[in-house]
Formats: structure tokens, C-alpha cells, sequence
């Protein structure tokens, strides 16, 4: 029986590559292929979800294959299916087909109609990929999937300044939310020494067994978990990003955003409930994370005065509610309150330019003076202050511009000198003096050797901070990426026996996308003249298929599943002590900032309002 | 407080600038209207360059576009020829030709505006637009919100700013971080003061201000509007102008404070003030000489071609009493309604006329709180219409309820009605019905409703309007009605007085879908009004008494007709008399013919109607559109409009003019001096020519003067749209409805004689400015001789039709095949 899950994926795939080569002006074909996909997977999955249930609903794991294998390492791909599962999947194909049926009218003449419908179907891969993961890496290749085609989604009206730079800003809190997911990763090799699967974590004596001599590893996973979580289902304090995602045509929004995609915080949390099962600490905290958002959405949420910002914050406010029902136990109850929310927060959205017509006419009838319907019970100091503090959402957006982005650029601007000749005049020879050092490794001293890792992978670290904080030429952001892998490598080369075979597998992906990238930079460069990252430059407009190329190398130097890089960056892992948690953290940080670094590059060049003014603009505020 | 300084006198400035902000209502009062109203006294083409070299609006259609479509044939080349032949005479013609046909032109718009502001940037590496404005556009929107959120702005007070000085004095938590700026705001800091901290230069105070508000000129043009007009709003909320700049300013000073530690320069310091004037005159650029030409050649390639039809048709006298006779409005979709009804019973007679009947009022329905105004939207009505008592449901829908949105109440509703809303859903995708949230024109007006029109003491008065019309007041009206359709007499036994509405779901847009010369809404109840003035006994008498002796048995009845759904209702059935009754039976199957007609002429421009399916089929699917949630077309509304008639309907009775003319009916026999043809196009200018410019403008620039596509809207307090939740509003059309516009200006043709129409134009200076100006293209046809004249440089030009004219045996037949605009013809048949 479990063989069959695995056709839940091929088949989403299926649809998303021939989507992808269909021509763009056949809208009836492109939709058909969208819709007939999702289609016939919802119906395979109520009927193998009905044979399940007969079967007694057992947990279905499967093993797919293995992709890469060390002595000590194993990378392969897991599936698993359990009653989240099946919830899960039936509310993703459901929403899908309805979505897609939806869309083909709704977008209708509109530019870019395949490039939607293709987007819808590589995040519908995504979406079922994670749900159906039987390990952490299998999900962690699905909820990659499920970030870059947000990013898209969202930059959907890509000739606009807002949209580009709240996909931007979406995409780089998922980001944020991928270092819990890699640490957790990391962690969780040298807990239970093996690439655990899901499965396995609900078994009780396993993990119970391993978490009792290494209770701290325990929380500090637990801790990554709720970190990825909250991330993803725009929990306190990164609430702000979800409302800001309302750029893409309603019907995606309210599939993604609504529903789906900011429901798999919760979905993680379901699946790794067992594992922080009995931690009761972890509980708590989950759970107060649960009420401070409860309460806080729910306050910015009554003083929105637009549609789409007041679903969100409501929908985040339910989510909260989720968190702490998932954290008393109440597996089922999680559930039911997830199906419904989805439901009624995609079905609030799809109708909310209805609510001018529908509350204009309610007002009209059954107007009261604002004197007569005194709403709040709080004395007027308090009042104002909430009111305010809602309005200004609790100035989340500040704080984490403070904590997270402001250091970040500090520490990049701080490396300004740095300019493409200083970089290869200075840090290439240094970094081959590393090379050389680790020829003679033995004799350094001890002290030095042990520090190191730490050293090489922070300079890689700070080199990404400067890609990312970079304003000028593209060249030097890119190349910064590009060496911070080689910094990484040299990190771990320090730390402990690699094969040059594991090293290869890992820099291949990024030597060739790295290459391909700087050649589409210098072509860029000749066609346009001043390519400058100080501002958004719109050239997909002339450029659409270089800028689908350019977005290829990107992904391919930041490591996401298209190239071997991706395997190499969990192998990198596996090669750092589980006491090193300064090199993990250096590590896992400088690949997700990349990851943001690159997506910037991508659409500093290729995203926003055209430079060029011979044809409608729109203006900056829209 | 300071508020003028040498040279900048704050309120002249401010008025200025509202001046060229976009002045569209709030959503429930949408109003079509010409975009570039601040530019009308200036000549069209001579504005447009202005407008794009200081606003950067684009003005005109892409130059390739215009070479595009010379290849397509659909500008022609003879009509080409004579267009430049005539503007730059025979000896340059080639020189110009070649310049239109093949040159090179730079199409880049370097616009003056933003220029200044600019320098923020590039001085001070700030962007002030991106610190300010999300918070800007949140406290005005939560200030004027009508109802979306759950709490309202919690002070109230005489004014704006008086509301933030309230909220300010009694929080713990500012709306601002420096001290400096909430000094400022209590001690009631003028524009000016707050100028001379942020720019420091009086010379740079009003670019420095117009770069300012057209960073966002959505909000400044909606808080310009609702300070004019403060009843757009059901639930008022006082608010300037003034007082949205003085915000802006201070909540700049507040960003740079907080970056700077109040330890920075004003920007007026580090530029050269003489490189920015905004208003400048402009250089020559021989763009967009090329760019008018074209446009000309277009406009003309269909100007031709309509005069050309017009020309040939032939008059019919009308002997003997129609079978009936129908007042429509003048609006273009009610334009082969007409023909459709007239090809059914060749001998109805229909007019056309602004659908409010001449009978301004507001309205209250029964259990309104408010009125509404049911005229054109300059009119100030002083009457009042109510709706009798009568029981009356509010239909509720939950899924809207706003305790959807609270956390208790949000737990149990989405673990219950989550689950109906999907349902709900799978409904509305596969089989679309009737809810509680879609504009439906027939729920204007109950079927049963009854009115309180007569006016039966003049001291019946509430809130300063009097309620009904007295006799005198309703023959008046009538009289004008009839006298400017020319209907003074052979009145047929049943006239309908035909409305219309729209209806559709989901769509933010849904007022410009209604009647435009009733403020946005269906014209129900005017005709129901019209209809009792008309049929009233003592009207009658006192209309014979000015020489219109309608017959005893001549009966007025009411109608709605639903130009999304192709449906009709009638009112008011009952008063019937038994001939009349037994007629009308007859004459609703006419209609409804008309009507199935009607739907499948429509259909071929729909890509998801096949228009070769069976009349019933194509009617159904027509209808299916208008309750379809993902329909972002319910119907096309006013696009592809191009011309207007103002003349007896025998001038236009034999044309296929393809839905895209306003049809004005008008009798220059009983109008000799021009006086009720004044009232006419004083109408039809601001009306017909602001639905065709504001369609032309947002076909040009959908981005900056339309509203982009309607897919990602966001619906901001109920009174605009937005792009996501921190964008500025959106005023113009959305692309949805101008995409298969033709953006060429409304070709008026009036049939009189031209002496008698210049002095009717003249008579009223801000309508002669549309002719003048050439917003609108006026052509006369001498009602005798059928000669052409046109109106140029205030003169009245002889014009020779060019191209030959076209014939068409069946307008349903040519139809179904192309989505294109079909050519202007005379219909064999008719």
C-alpha cells in the first residue's frame, strides 16, 4: 500500500513539467493541465485515504531511495502517511482544484497566466512533498519548494516596487525559519545517530531512551522546531509578514496565505509533536508562543481597515489557538480547527471584494452613530495605547529590522572596502594560504587549529553579509557568495576527515551554477550597460527567459534541490561536532543568508519597475 | 502661525494641487469622469504633451502600436495621408510620412515630478517614502475606515488632526518618536513653518510639495475629494487637505529626526533651487507631433467611416402611430437594446435620454438611514423621494460578520462555518447563483415597492429637502423630458420608460457598472417617478395647457433593464388598462427577444461564451457571468465607446454602430433656437466625454492613471481599492475594463443647423471649453442638405467623407466571429 504514495508526488510533478514547456498564449491547455492534475490527485487521495481508513488507518512508511551514501552518512528520500497526512493532502488537493478551477476564468487575459499556473503547480509539488515526508531532509526539500514559489507568487505583478519587495521580505523570513530547520537537522544526526525518519519518532522508547542522556540537545531541538514553526505560520514576533503577502492575485493568496502555506508551521508541529512530547517545558513555552500570538494578532487584527490585512491577522490569531492546542495534546481538535480555518479564510479572501457592496448596504440600513456603539470597555488611556500599538503592530516590523536585518547590514557595510580587485587580490591568496596551512595541518599549533573552523567559516559568514548588504556591482555580491562556500568547505576540511569525494559533491553545484551566473552577469552587463544593485531594475521586462536562466544559477548557488550542493550542505553538517554549536550556527546562517543574498541579486537585476521609462510605469507606492 | 511667506501663499499652492490630484469619489459613488480635468483648458494634444512631460503620464498609445495597427489596416492610409497632408501641408508631406512610418523616437519620459523629492536619497541615503508612508496611508485609512474594522478610530473630534491630537494627548504610545515633531503638532504648526524645517527654501515649497502628494497620488486625490464633497462618506468624517499634508510633513520630520538625531540640514540647502520648475513651459519634441498624428489618423479612420454611414441613411417619414414607444438611456449599451426592440416590431419608436428622467431627488429607502442622490453627480437635488412602509428582510451572511475576525468567536466559526465556506465555495465555482453579496439592479427597487412622489403640502419637509414634487414642479419635468427627446406628439398608447442597472458580485467597481446619470446607480426609480408625473391626471391637463395634449389612453410604465444580464423588470404593471395590458403581454415577448438578441451581440467579445450556440444557451451563459465570483468581466461596461448621436432617431435608426455610441434622441423641429440642444450637450460633454476619457486615459496608462489589474485589490476602508495592504490607492479604471478599448476621443454628431449649434455650445463657457478644446470632436449634420460639418478652431469646416461606405445584410450574422471592433455600417435590413 505504501507503494503507492509516491505516485501523490510523481503526478503534481508530472503536471508541473509539462505545464512548464507549454506555450504561453494556450490558456484552455494550461489551465486544463493545472486543473486536471490537482484534480485527479484529490481523487486518488479520497480513495486511497477511504482504503486506508478500512484498512485500519496504519502508519505507512515508506523508503524511496537513497541518493547519497558515506560510512557514516546516509542521505535518502522518506515517505510517510498518517492521519495528519491524510488531512493535510485532502485539504491541499481540495483547495487546489477549487483554486485552479477558479483561476482559469479569474486570470483570464492576464500576463503571465502560465507563469501562474506552472508556480501553482511546483508549490502544489512542494506542499504534498512536505506533507508526505517521512524525514527531515525530504520535507526539507518540499518546504524549499513551498519558499521560492511563495517568493514568486507574491512577485507575481513583478513590474511593481510593493510586490517585489514584500516577496523579498517574505522570502527572506522563511529564510530565517530554514536555520531551525538545518540546526534541528544537524541536531538531530548526532541524537540519534542516523538520518532519523518520522516514524521512528513516534516511537517512544527510541526517543526517549536518547533524549535522556542528552536532554539539552532535546530542548535545543525542540527550540529549532518551534523556531522553523513560527516562522512559517507567522507566529510572534514575524507575524508582519503574512499580511504583507496579499500581493498576488486573490485566488493565490488565498490559497497560500490564507490556508496552505501558513498552516505548515503547524503541520511541523503535529509531526513532531512525539518528539517534544514529553518535554513539558517545551510544551509551555509552544503553548505561550501560542497565546501571545492568540492575543496579539487579534488585537491588530480588530483595528485593520483593509480586507485582505484583517483575514490575515485573523487567520494568524487561529493559528495561535492551534499552537496551543497542539501543545495541550489535542492532536484531533488541531486538525478539525486547521481544515476549518483553511477553508474559511480562503473562502473570506476569494469573496472580499464582495464586502464594499455587502457592508456598504448593511451600513446604509442598520447605520448607528459612532456614540451610540462605544466598542471598547477598556478606560481611554488604555484604549488609545492598545489602539495604537495594534495600529503600529506592536512594532514588529521594527524589531525585527533591529535584531535581525540592522546587524546584518552593519556588519556588511563594515567590509565596504571590499571591491571585486580587493577581493581577489586579498582573499584569494588567503584563502590559499588556508589551503596551504591545512597541507600542513600537523604542525600548527593545537590552540590554533581548534579555532580555525570556526575563523574560516566566519569570514564565509561575513562574506555573505556583505553580498547581502551590498550596493553597488552585482559582480562582487555574487563572486562573495560564490567563496563563501569554498570558506565552508575549508571550515570543515579543518574539522575533521573529509574525502575530497564528499567535498566534490558538494562545491560542484556551486562551481557550475557560480560560473554559469557570472557569465549571464557579463552578458547582462553588455546588453544594459549599468547594472548597479542600488535599486530595482525591472529588466525581465525585455529579458523574461534570461531572467528564468539568471534565476536558475541563483538557486543553484544557494543550494537549493536542483543541483548536488543541496546534498553537500546536509553532508556539511554531518561533519560538525555536536558541541560545535558556533560552527553549526555559522554554517547553517551563511547558507540561509545566501539563499536571501542571491534571491536579492535576482531581483535587484531582473524584478521592480523597469528603468527603462518608454512604456507604463506604475509609481513606487503600488 | 505663518502660512505665506514672500512668493508661497499656502492656500493658493494647496489649491493648485488639488486641482491635478485624481478626483474619483469613494467606491459607492463612482463616477466616471476626464481624467486630466486639470488640463482641460488647454488644447488636447498640447495638454497631453504637458501632462507627460511634467506628471509622466503616458499620454497616447506606444509608437509601435500605432505602426501595428496602420499594418492591421485599422488606420487608414488614405485617412493617414489626409491627416498630415492637412496638418503640415503637400510639401512636407513625405518628410512627415516617413517620420510617422519609420523613424526612431526615444519613447523614455523623463518626468519633472519626484525630482526634488529625490534628493532625500541621494543626499541623505534615505528613503523617506518607504519609512513614511506605510504608516501615513494605516492612520488615514483607519480614520476614514467605513467599516471594516472592528475598532474604530477611537477619538473622535472636529477634525483630523484634532482626532491625532486627542489620540496623542491620551496614549502612552506616540504615533511618533520625536519630541520635536509633537511640539509641533500641538502648537498647530503652519505648512509653511513645517516647510521651512523640511525644505528651508521658500522658492522650492510648492514642487517640493506637488512631489510630495503625487508620491501618492491616490490617498492626496481621495482626502482632496472627501473635504469637497464630505457626504460621500454614509459615515462622515471631517477631514482637509490641509491637514493630510501637515501629517505628511510631520511625520517626515519625524523620520529624519529619528535618524539624524535632529541633527540635519533642510533639503532645500544641498540643491540648486533654479533646476527645479515644475511648470516651466515645455520644449518642442518632435514625438509628440508624431505621436498626435497618428492618434488623429486614428480617430479618423473611424470618424470617416461613421460620417460616411451617416450621410447615406435615408429618412423615413413615420406616418402612423407607433406600436409602441420606449425612453432608454442614452448610455452606449443601451444602444443595440434599441436596434434589437426596433428589429423586432418595425414600428416601436425608441428614445434616448440621461436616465434620470429630468427628475432629481435623492432617495430613502424604507429602513434607510440615509438618502441617496439619484441625479447626475453635479446636480444638487432639493427634493426628497421615500419608499413607503413596507416589511422588509435583511438577508445576513456570516462569512462577512466581523466576529469572524475576533479570537473567541473566530475559534468557533472556523471550526464550523469553515466548513459551510467551502461548500459554499464548490457552489459558487460549479453552479453560480444569487447571494447576499452580489449588486443586483432589481433589489434597488422591490417590484412592490410604493413611493411617496406627490407633494402634498410644500411645508412636507425633512432635512432641508422637501419631500415629492408638486404638480407644477412634475409637468415641468415631464415637459423638458419630452420637448428635448422631441416626443410632442403621436404618442402610441404604452411608453416605456426604460432604466438600467448592472449586476454583478465580487467586483469593488460596481457603482461605474450602474447608471452615470444617476450618480452611480440603477434608474429604477426615476423612471417610477417619471412614469407617475406622467401619467397624473392633473400633469396632463396642465401639459395641455403648454401645447403637449398626451391622449386619455396613452399610459407611462416603468422598466429596469439589466445590462449585465440582458433581463428586464417592469414596475407599476397594475395600473394598466385592459388595451394596454393585453399590449404590453404582446410587446414582453418582444423584448425578450430583444433582449436574447442583445446577449448574444454581446457575447462575441466574452471568450468563454461561444456566441454560435443557440440563443437560449449563450442568454444563459450571459447570465451565469454576472453571479460568477471568478468573473473578473461580469460585462464590458462602457468599453470600445467612441461616438455620440444627438438627432432624431431616423439618423441613426439604419447604422450598425457596434455598441459604441451614446444616443441622444433630440428633434431640431421643435428646438429652432437651439436652447434644449444646449442642455443636451452641456450634458453629453461632461458625461459621454468623461466616460470616454477616463477610458481613454486609463487604456493609455493603465499603471499610473488607471487602476492596473483588479485581480490583487485590496478593498481599504470601503472606499478604495489598493495594490497589497501598504499601497496607495487606486483611482482610474482597472485593466480589465479598458483592455479591448480603442482610446479615441467621443465623436459627437448633432443634427442641426451649425449657426444654431455654435450658439448653443457658446452658451455655456465650461462646456464650449470640451468643443473648443477638442475633448470631444464636434460634427454637425445639416438637418436638410445631410452636409458635414466639422468643428475646428472654433469654425464650422465643410468635411467630405474619405472612405466609401459599408453595408451589412444582418448585424447578427457578422458578429460571432471576431472579438474585434466590426466596422460601421448601414444595415440592408432595416
Amino acid at each position: 500500500m505504501e507503494n503507492i504514495l509516491q505516485f501523490f508526488l510523481l503526478l503534481p510533478f508530472l503536471g508541473f513539467v509539462i505545464s512548464a514547456f507549454l506555450p504561453e498564449n494556450k490558456e484552455k491547455l494550461i489551465s486544463i493541465i493545472a486543473f486536471s492534475t490537482v484534480f485527479i490527485q484529490f481523487l486518488g487521495i479520497v480513495l486511497f485515504s477511504i482504503i486506508w481508513i478500512w484498512n485500519d488507518s496504519p502508519d505507512l512508511n515508506l523508503r524511496e531511495i537513497t541518493v547519497f551514501k558515506t560510512a557514516h552518512y546516509e542521505f535518502f528520500i522518506n515517505f510517510y502517511f498518517d492521519r495528519i497526512t491524510a488531512v493535510y493532502l485532502f485539504v491541499g488537493a481540495l483547495l487546489t482544484s477549487m483554486i485552479t478551477t477558479y483561476s482559469r476564468y479569474y486570470l483570464h487575459r492576464e500576463k503571465g497566466y502560465k507563469r501562474f499556473f506552472t508556480t501553482v503547480l511546483f508549490f502544489f509539488f512542494g506542499y504534498n512533498l512536505a506533507i508526505l515526508s517521512g524525514n527531515f531532509e525530504t520535507l526539507f526539500i518540499g518546504w524549499e519548494i513551498i519558499g521560492i514559489s511563495s517568493f514568486l507568487l507574491i512577485a507575481f505583478y513583478r513590474e511593481r516596487y510593493l510586490p517585489v519587495k514584500n516577496a523579498f521580505k517574505v522570502f527572506s523570513i522563511y529564510r530565517i525559519g530554514d536555520v531551525g530547520l538545518l540546526l534541528t537537522m544537524w541536531a538531530s544526526h548526532h541524537l540519534f545517530h542516523e538520518n532519523i525518519t518520522f516514524m521512528k519518532l513516534n516511537n517512544y522508547e527510541l526517543v526517549n531512551e536518547h533524549l535522556q542522556n542528552h536532554s539539552i540537545i532535546g530542548v535545543f531541538i525542540a527550540l529549532c522546531l518551534a523556531c522553523a514553526a513560527a516562522a512559517k505560520s507567522a507566529q510572534i514576533p514575524f507575524s508582519s509578514w503574512l499580511p504583507r503577502a496579499m500581493e498576488g492575485p486573490t485566488p493565490s493568496s488565498a490559497i497560500f496565505y490564507g490556508s496552505l502555506s501558513v498552516h505548515l508551521g503547524v503541520f511541523l508541529m503535529l509531526r513532531t509533536f512525539p518528539f517534544w512530547e514529553h518535554q513539558t517545558s517545551m510544551r509551555f513555552a509552544i503553548g505561550l508562543m501560542g497565546l501571545t500570538t492568540g492575543i496579539m494578532s487579534s488585537l491588530m487584527a480588530r483595528v485593520q481597515s483593509s480586507v485582505k490585512s484583517q483575514i490575515a491577522y485573523s487567520s494568524i490569531s487561529q493559528i495561535g489557538i492551534i499552537f496551543i492546542e497542539i501543545a495541550l495534546g489535542l492532536e484531533v481538535l488541531a486538525l478539525i480547527h486547521f481544515s476549518g480555518n483553511a477553508f474559511l479564510r480562503t473562502y473570506q479572501l476569494l469573496v472580499s471584494p464582495s464586502v464594499v457592496s455587502y457592508l456598504i448596504r448593511e451600513q446604509f440600513y442598520t447605520f448607528q452613530l459612532k456614540s451610540e456603539k462605544e466598542n471598547f470597555f477598556f478606560p481611554r488611556k488604555i484604549r488609545n495605547t492598545l489602539y495604537v500599538l495594534a495600529l503600529k503592530e506592536f512594532n514588529l516590523e521594527a524589531f525585527l529590522n533591529f535584531v535581525l536585518w540592522r546587524p546584518l547590514k552593519i556588519i556588511g557595510k563594515s567590509l565596504d572596502f571590499l571591491n571585486i580587485k580587493r577581493v581577489y587580490f586579498f582573499f584569494i591568496p588567503l584563502f590559499a594560504l588556508g589551503v596551504i596551512a591545512y597541507q600542513f595541518k600537523e604542525i600548527l599549533p593545537n590552540e590554533l587549529r581548534s579555532v580555525l573552523p570556526e575563523i574560516f567559516a566566519g569570514v564565509g559568514l561575513v562574506f555573505v553579509f556583505k553580498s547581502f548588504s551590498e550596493r553597488k556591482s552585482p559582480f562582487l555580491a555574487w563572486i562573495l557568495i560564490v567563496m563563501n562556500h569554498f570558506w565552508i568547505a575549508l571550515a570543515i576540511v579543518f574539522n575533521e576527515h573529509v574525502t575530497v569525494n564528499e567535498i566534490a559533491f558538494y562545491l560542484a553545484g556551486i562551481i557550475v551554477s557560480g560560473a554559469i551566473g557570472y557569465l549571464a552577469l557579463l552578458k547582462l552587463k553588455q546588453m544594459e550597460k549599468r547594472i548597479l544593485l542600488s535599486q530595482y531594475l525591472g529588466h525581465v521586462y525585455e529579458h523574461p527567459k534570461f531572467a528564468f536562466f539568471f534565476l536558475l544559477a541563483t538557486l543553484g548557488i544557494t543550494g537549493f534541490p536542483i543541483t548536488s550542493t543541496f546534498i553537500g550542505e546536509d553532508l556539511i553538517f554531518s561533519h560538525i561536532g555536536s558541541n560545535q554549536i558556533v560552527l553549526a550556527f555559522f554554517v547553517a546562517s551563511s547558507f540561509v543568508v545566501s539563499g536571501i543574498a542571491g534571491i536579492r541579486i535576482y531581483a535587484r537585476l531582473f524584478l521592480g519597475p523597469h528603468v527603462k521609462t518608454y512604456h507604463e510605469l506604475p509609481y513606487q507606492s503600488s | 502661525m505663518k502660512t505665506t511667506i514672500d512668493g508661497f501663499d499656502e492656500h493658493t499652492v494647496l489649491h493648485r494641487l488639488t486641482h491635478y490630484l485624481p478626483a474619483q469619489n469613494p467606491l459607492k459613488d463612482f463616477v466616471h469622469h476626464n481624467t486630466l480635468h486639470a488640463f482641460q483648458h488647454k488644447n488636447f494634444h498640447e495638454a497631453l504633451a504637458k501632462a507627460t512631460t511634467i506628471f509622466g503620464y503616458k499620454t497616447y498609445l506606444p509608437l509601435e502600436d500605432f505602426r501595428k495597427r496602420f499594418n492591421k489596416s485599422e488606420i487608414n492610409e488614405t485617412v493617414l495621408d489626409w491627416v498630415i497632408e492637412k496638418e503640415k501641408g503637400k510639401e512636407n508631406f513625405s518628410v512627415w510620412k516617413d517620420k510617422l512610418l519609420n523613424q526612431n523616437y526615444h519613447e523614455s519620459v523623463k518626468a519633472r515630478i519626484g525630482n526634488l523629492r529625490a534628493n532625500w536619497k541621494k543626499e541623505y541615503s534615505i528613503n523617506l517614502e518607504k519609512s513614511t508612508h506605510s504608516l501615513l496611508f494605516r492612520v488615514l485609512c483607519s480614520y476614514l475606515d467605513q467599516g471594516i474594522a472592528l475598532w474604530i478610530f477611537p477619538e473622535k473630534a472636529t477634525g483630523f488632526l484634532a482626532a491625532i491630537k486627542a489620540l496623542e494627548q491620551n496614549t502612552s504610545q506616540s504615533l511618533f518618536s520625536s519630541t520635536r515633531v509633537k511640539e509641533l503638532l500641538f502648537k498647530n504648526a503652519s505648512i509653511t513653518e513645517l516647510l521651512e524645517i523640511v525644505v528651508g527654501k521658500q522658492e522650492l515649497y510648492e514642487y517640493y510639495l506637488f512631489d510630495q502628494q503625487f508620491a501618492h497620488p491616490g490617498w492626496s486625490g481621495m482626502i482632496a475629494t472627501i473635504e469637497i464633497n464630505p457626504s460621500s462618506l454614509l459615515d462622515t468624517r471631517p477631514i482637509t487637505f490641509e491637514e493630510l499634508v501637515k501629517f505628511e510633513l510631520l511625520l517626515e520630520i519625524d523620520v529624519l529626526d529619528k535618524k539624524f538625531n535632529s541633527n540635519w540640514s533642510p533639503l532645500g540647502l544641498k540643491v540648486r533651487a533654479h533646476e527645479y520648475k515644475l511648470f516651466e513651459p515645455i520644449k518642442y519634441n518632435e514625438l509628440f507631433e508624431v505621436l498626435s498624428l497618428w492618434q488623429k489618423a486614428f480617430e479618423w479612420s473611424f470618424y470617416d467611416q461613421v460620417l460616411a454611414s451617416v450621410k447615406e441613411t435615408e429618412q423615413v417619414p413615420v406616418n402612423s402611430t407607433p406600436s409602441f414607444q420606449g425612453l432608454f438611456c442614452m448610455d452606449d449599451r443601451e444602444c443595440s437594446f434599441r436596434r434589437h426592440i426596433e428589429h423586432q416590431d418595425s414600428k416601436a419608436e425608441t428614445f434616448g435620454t440621461a436616465a434620470f428622467f429630468n427628475f432629481e431627488f435623492y432617495y430613502q429607502p424604507v429602513n434607510g438611514k440615509f438618502h441617496t442622490k439619484l441625479c447626475p453627480a453635479p446636480v444638487t437635488p432639493k427634493y426628497l423621494i421615500k419608499e413607503e412602509h413596507r416589511k422588509k428582510k435583511h438577508v445576513k451572511d456570516f462569512h462577512y460578520h466581523k466576529h469572524s475576525h475576533s479570537l473567541l468567536f473566530g475559534w468557533i466559526i472556523s471550526q464550523t462555518l469553515g466548513f459551510t465556506s467551502a461548500f459554499k465555495l464548490f457552489l459558487n465555482i460549479f453552479r453560480p447563483s444569487m447571494s447576499s453579496a452580489t449588486t443586483s439592479s432589481f433589489k434597488h427597487l422591490h417590484k412592490k415597492a410604493k413611493l411617496h412622489i406627490e407633494n402634498q403640502n410644500i411645508n412636507d419637509r425633512e432635512s432641508d429637502l422637501q419631500v415629492g414634487f408638486t404638480i407644477e414642479e412634475m409637468t415641468n419635468r415631464v415637459e423638458g423630458l419630452l420637448k428635448s427627446i422631441g416626443l410632442i406628439k403621436n404618442f402610441s398608447s404604452l411608453i416605456y420608460v426604460v432604466g438600467h442597472g448592472a449586476t454583478s458580485v465580487n467586483n469593488t467597481h460596481y457603482a461605474g457598472y450602474d447608471c452615470g446619470a444617476c450618480c452611480g446607480r440603477p434608474s429604477s426609480v426615476n423612471a417610477k417617478v417619471a412614469c407617475f408625473a406622467a401619467n397624473h391626471p392633473k400633469v396632463r391637463e396642465m401639459l395641455k395647457e403648454r401645447g403637449i395634449e398626451i391622449p386619455l389612453e396613452t399610459q407611462f410604465l416603468p422598466a429596469l433593464h439589466d445590462t449585465t444580464r440582458d433581463e428586464i423588470q417592469f414596475y407599476d404593471e397594475g395600473i394598466l388598462s385592459e388595451f394596454n395590458q393585453k399590449l404590453h403581454f404582446q410587446n414582453q415577448e418582444i423584448f425578450s427577444k430583444a433582449l436574447q438578441n442583445n446577449a448574444k451581440e454581446r457575447s462575441r467579445r466574452f471568450d468563454t461564451i461561444n456566441s454560435s450556440d443557440s440563443l437560449e444557451k449563450v442568454h444563459k451563459n450571459v447570465k451565469r457571468r454576472s453571479l460568477s465570483l471568478f468573473e473578473p468581466r461580469p460585462e464590458l461596461n462602457h468599453a470600445t465607446n467612441a461616438m455620440s448621436v444627438v438627432g432624431r432617431r431616423s439618423m441613426s435608426k439604419q447604422l450598425f454602430l457596434d455598441r459604441r455610441s451614446f444616443l441622444n434622441s433630440y428633434d431640431y423641429q421643435i428646438d429652432p433656437s437651439g436652447d434644449f440642444l444646449a442642455v443636451i450637450l452641456g450634458q453629453v460633454a461632461p458625461v459621454a466625454g468623461g466616460i470616454n476619457l477616463e477610458y481613454y486615459f486609463s487604456r493609455v496608462d493603465n499603471q499610473k492613471l488607471g487602476a492596473g489589474s483588479k485581480l490583487p485589490h485590496n478593498v481599504m476602508g470601503l472606499i478604495g481599492v489598493a495594490n497589497g495592504i501598504d499601497g496607495d490607492l487606486r483611482p482610474g479604471l482597472p485593466s480589465q475594463m479598458i483592455e479591448v478599448h480603442d482610446p479615441i476621443r467621443l465623436l459627437v454628431v448633432a443634427e442641426h443647423f451649425p449657426e444654431i449649434v455654435k450658439k448653443a455650445i457658446l452658451k455655456n463657457p465650461s462646456t464650449y471649453e470640451w468643443f473648443k478644446n477638442e475633448w470631444v470632436k464636434l460634427v454637425v449634420v445639416h438637418p436638410e442638405n445631410k452636409q458635414l460639418f466639422v468643428f475646428e478652431k472654433e469654425d464650422f469646416i465643410h468635411y467630405q467623407a474619405i472612405q466609401k461606405t459599408n453595408y451589412v445584410q444582418n448585424e447578427l450574422e457578422v458578429d460571432v466571429e471576431t472579438k474585434e471592433n466590426l466596422p460601421i455600417s448601414i444595415l440592408k435590413t432595416a
